[in-house]
């Protein structure tokens, strides 16, 4: 293909979003529509996993060491066997004195006297990386030499890990129907744009033009169109999930959900975004005209 | 150059028999009108020619292609070679005069120069001087259909074919055009008219096929029009 006529058919792609300006931007809107739907039920379900990750990490389990291990140097020592169970994602060592200092705290003063801190163990407070593992890690720690008990809620692991499933499934199932839903509206919308250029397309081929010279500036057009409509989506997620969080924020001061910022997760909401808004503008595009090609 | 031999068309979908047994030749150079009443089978005999369908059986050659083989990816090939005319102009309305005639030429990727250089030269040759940056809405049917003539033109096709070309267009406007098909012919290019208008046809000594029923039933050098139009 020559410059120049490539040159003229990017123009044309061009040319002709500005003389079919609505039917642009009626695709424009329903990719940008689509998309922002998508997004928000992804975004949301991110944010709900990462809520429950962060309810099950406050859900630890605690190692006892051993009550003929009294040196706290000798009960520190066993930190290092306990780090290398599996599943363990972090052990912090609290001395007897200070299990007792936290136990005095919940406590009233007057239950507590005349106990000292020999009646308390040094412990271990241990996260674990996937709590449906529980059961089986911990009793990886009791094996642990020097450990004489390891407490775990188990019943609330179960609880967490029933509740992190289902949310999944869920979220995973609304998200693929809303894809294929937006992607049906999404090309039929394109089609629709197309179906008003059936005529022109065979004035082109009974002058002799090849399905690529036709092609070629619908495949323009579908771009410009699949990323304006991607990055206007991108924007306005950006500008709602702000004021939604800001909003739920000001609404959870003091409680312990924290929501994920936009700005760490806008590299791949935006890379999805656009990928999806050129496919279906570029592929649907391609796609509708297919029919009025065999002429 | 047409050459069609025994063709037979049936339309799958309705097994409506279009032509039948149809044996044609239309020479380089000639000037021919394609008469019938509606249903006759012209729009089939027209529609083969430039590739819209393919013949159930027989054996149609345009302009050296063999039309029953050829592959659709071919197509644009043989229309190249065709100019092609039809009753309602087909222009594309958001582009201007120049555009409607320029778009042709590049899509068989002339250069600019090229198209700078034809363009006026067609336009002025059908007399539209002037009109270059009018938009198909802006211009009478016959400025129109002389549009249309442009972009049949400007790449200098061996044949073009004309469906019904005056159909909507005032007699007097008719005839200009008839002229302007004759002096496009004496310049070497093959014509086909397909038209109803009998005067049209009698005003001119042409070879005249008549053609009913899916048979032609007189093909005449006189311009005779024999058939009685409904």
């Amino acid at each position: 293909m020559r410059l120049s006529r490539g040159g003229y058919l990017i123009r044309e792609g061009f040319r002709s979003i500005k003389t079919h300006s609505f039917m642009s931007f009626a695709t424009v809107t329903i990719i940008m529509a689509c998309l922002i739907i998508i997004g928000s039920v992804a975004l949301l379900s991110v944010n709900i996993d990462a809520l429950i990750k962060e309810l099950e990490n406050q859900n630890e389990v605690v190692a006892f060491v051993d009550d003929s291990i009294t040196e706290e140097a000798a009960a520190q020592a066993i930190a290092a066997p306990l780090e290398a169970v599996e599943n363990v994602s972090s052990v912090e060592f609290v001395s007897r004195t200070e299990a007792m200092d936290n136990f005095m705290g919940q406590y009233d003063e007057d239950l507590m006297e005349g106990i000292d801190e020999t009646v308390f163990r040094h412990r271990f407070v241990i996260h674990l990386e996937d709590i449906a593992r529980m059961a089986e890690t911990k009793a990886a720690l009791e094996a642990v030499p020097g450990i004489a008990r390891v407490r775990a809620h188990l019943e609330y692991a179960d609880t967490f890990v029933t509740v992190r499933n289902i949310v999944s499934v869920i979220s995973l199932i609304l998200t693929v129907i809303l894809v294929f839903v937006s992607i049906f509206i999404m090309s039929n919308t394109v089609k629709l744009a197309t179906f008003g250029r059936r005529e022109e397309i065979a004035i082109m081929k009974m002058v002799g033009a090849n399905n690529g010279f036709i092609r070629l500036p619908f495949v323009v057009e579908g771009l410009v169109l699949g990323v304006l409509g991607g990055g206007l989506a991108f924007v306005a997620e950006w500008v709602l999930y702000g004021v939604l969080t800001g909003r739920l924020m000001g609404t959870l001061t003091g409680s312990f959900i924290t929501l994920i910022p936009f700005r760490s997760m806008a590299l791949p909401v935006l890379v999805f975004y656009l990928g999806t808004g050129v496919l279906v503008g570029v592929f649907g595009g391609v796609n509708a005209i297919r029919n009025y090609l065999k002429v | 150059m047409v050459r069609m031999t025994d063709v037979t068309k049936v339309y799958d979908s309705s097994g409506t028999v279009a032509l039948d047994a149809v044996d044609l030749v239309i020479d380089e150079g000639e000037f021919v009108f394609l008469v019938g009443p509606s249903g006759s089978g012209k729009t089939t005999l027209m529609k083969l020619i430039t590739g819209e369908v393919y013949a159930t059986s027989g054996s149609v050659i345009v302009n050296d292609f063999d039309m029953t083989k050829i592959k659709r990816r071919k197509l644009p090939k043989v229309r190249r070679t065709l100019g092609v005319i039809f009753q309602d102009y087909r222009l594309i309305e958001n582009m201007d005069v120049y555009d409607n005639v320029a778009f042709a030429m590049r899509v068989v990727g002339a250069s600019n120069k090229e198209i700078r250089k034809r363009v006026p030269y067609v336009l002025e040759l059908v007399g539209l001087e002037g009109r270059e940056k009018r938009l198909p809405s802006e211009l009478s049917g016959g400025e129109q259909q002389r549009v249309a003539i442009a972009r049949a033109l400007v790449n200098s096709p061996r044949m073009i074919v004309a469906d019904e070309p005056t159909g909507n267009l005032d007699p007097v406007r008719s005839l200009e055009l008839m002229l302007l098909f004759e002096k496009i012919n004496e310049m070497g290019t093959t014509i086909l008219v397909v038209t109803h208008e009998k005067e049209l046809v009698n005003a001119f000594s042409k070879r005249t096929i008549t053609i009913d029923g899916g048979h032609v039933i007189s093909d005449g050098m006189d311009g005779y029009y024999s058939y009685e139009i409904e």
